[in-house]
């Protein structure tokens, strides 16, 4: 719910706009979505058997899913660089009591949302998010490598695969649902701005540097 | 909470969670793994009961949720029957043979029931094969002294497969026309396919259309790939499975 503007003129000019993003940080997440899409378009050619009688050619599929998976940490690292997506990683790694409030209020579906720049959801989907790649791409790496891993680890490796990205798909379905739910969201990572009444009322202990 | 909290930034400040959550991912990630034997039997277990009263099929696209898994290597396949199947023995034998799929019905047929394991793990129980014993072709051909290994050939036009001639001559391999005593549907390699039962399930290969007997065994797809030539269930690949046969 936006609320009244107390804080603002009405008829603002710019500064109804909100910088939340800067093109670094929003080609980290164009690019480790591309990435990650690739993989799990692949994965679905691999493992479900309508789509892999249809596609077929499973050394190709294969050959492309393994180098999109190994690629899929690179724009992170890359975005490494960039000072305001490091100060990113910061707020996301920091729980503030806030963060508490918000998630009691998402379990109970009712109460209060403080949150910052990201809320404590995004924040768990962030760090959940990074641990499961990093997951994905060490058993899928023995798994791509079988002859230098001992035969026990290669077995564990394929089943955590398979079970994680399921579990993967799931939560990313989750994501995007979220992302369609709310246009102005989206808006922030198309553009890098939103309105100033978006980021009082979805983010309101968000202090945004412009 | 008051609107005192807006004067001061909230953000970047307290625990260290996403760090402690990504590190605890990592760390069940590498437990699962460790414990992985321990859970695929449980999991199996439940989701095979679960299997067998689900309606949706939904539980067949669950990881290692039982059954069988299509592989192909080729972009499509062409679908043969009984009137554009054939079947060609050639290489170092007396006399090449081309057999159509009235002719492989025509022959004694035999039926073995085993197991199916898929060396990337996956394993169907009690699964019936019938079809005509590729020991039965290779005599009808008549295998020349030099000729030590059988080279197979399929009409998705990439995959190929190998077997050494004591091999190829077990009662227990054979090129299948029905499984589970139905005849063969193309998405299990129908009309017709290699059945080797002691072997990892690459061996069986799909789309079965040339039987040559070459001088020694030639890597089959996979295997220029980096799998054993010699794929016995439980004693190659690295894998520890139980034994088919």
């Amino acid at each position: 719910m936006p609320r009244p503007s107390e804080a603002r003129p009405s008829g603002a000019r710019p500064s109804a706009q909100v910088r939340r993003f800067t093109p670094a940080e929003r080609w980290v997440h164009r690019a480790t979505a591309a990435l990650m899409g690739v993989c799990l378009v692949t994965a679905g050619c691999l493992y479900l058997p309508p789509l892999a009688e249809l596609v077929g050619r499973r050394r190709l599929v294969v050959t492309v899913h393994e180098w999109a998976g190994l690629a899929l940490p690179v724009p992170v690292l890359l975005g490494l660089a960039s000072r305001a997506f490091r100060a990113d990683l910061r707020v996301l790694n920091r729980f503030g009591p806030h963060d508490g409030v918000w998630l009691r209020s998402a379990l109970r579906r009712r109460g209060p949302r403080p949150a910052g720049k990201f809320n404590a959801g995004q924040k768990l989907w962030a760090a959940w998010l990074t641990g499961a790649v990093l997951v994905m791409l060490g058993t899928g790496l023995l798994m791509w490598f079988t002859r230098l891993a001992p035969l026990l680890w290669r077995t564990g490796a394929t089943f955590v695969h398979d079970w994680l990205a399921l579990a993967l798909g799931v939560v990313l379905a989750g994501h995007i649902g979220k992302a369609l739910g709310d246009p102005e969201a989206r808006r922030g990572m198309r553009t890098g701005f939103v309105g100033r009444w978006w980021a009082d009322s979805a983010h309101p202990l968000w202090r945004p540097g412009d | 909470m008051s609107t005192d909290t807006r004067t001061q930034d909230p953000d970047g400040h307290g625990a260290p969670v996403g760090r402690r959550l990504l590190l605890g991912t990592v760390a069940a990630g590498a437990a699962a793994l460790v414990a992985a034997p321990v859970l695929r039997r449980g999991l199996e277990a439940g989701l095979g009961a679960a299997a067998d009263r689900d309606p949706t099929g939904l539980t067949g696209l669950l990881p290692n949720g039982g059954g069988f898994r299509y592989y192909s290597v080729a972009a499509s396949v062409p679908e043969r029957g009984p009137a554009d199947y054939r079947l060609r023995v050639d290489g170092l034998v007396e006399r090449p043979m081309t057999y159509d799929l009235a002719a492989l019905r025509g022959m004694p047929q035999t039926r073995v029931v085993r197991d199916v394991q898929c060396v990337t793990g996956w394993r169907v129980p009690g699964t019936s094969f019938e079809g005509v014993p590729v020991m039965r072709l290779l005599d009808a051909a008549g295998v020349r002294p030099e000729g030590r290994a059988i080279r197979f050939t399929c009409f998705d036009g990439t995959y190929t497969e190998s077997l050494t001639l004591p091999q190829a001559r077990r009662d227990d391999v054979m090129v299948a026309l029905s499984m589970q005593d139905r005849p063969l549907e193309h998405g299990h390699g129908g009309p017709a396919r290699l059945y080797v039962a002691p072997m990892y399930f690459y061996k069986s290969a799909k789309w079965l259309s040339g039987i040559t007997v070459t001088r020694e065994a030639e890597p089959g797809y996979w295997e220029e790939l980096g799998y054993d030539v010699d794929a016995w269930v439980g004693r190659s690949n690295g894998r520890d499975d139980a034994p088919t046969v």
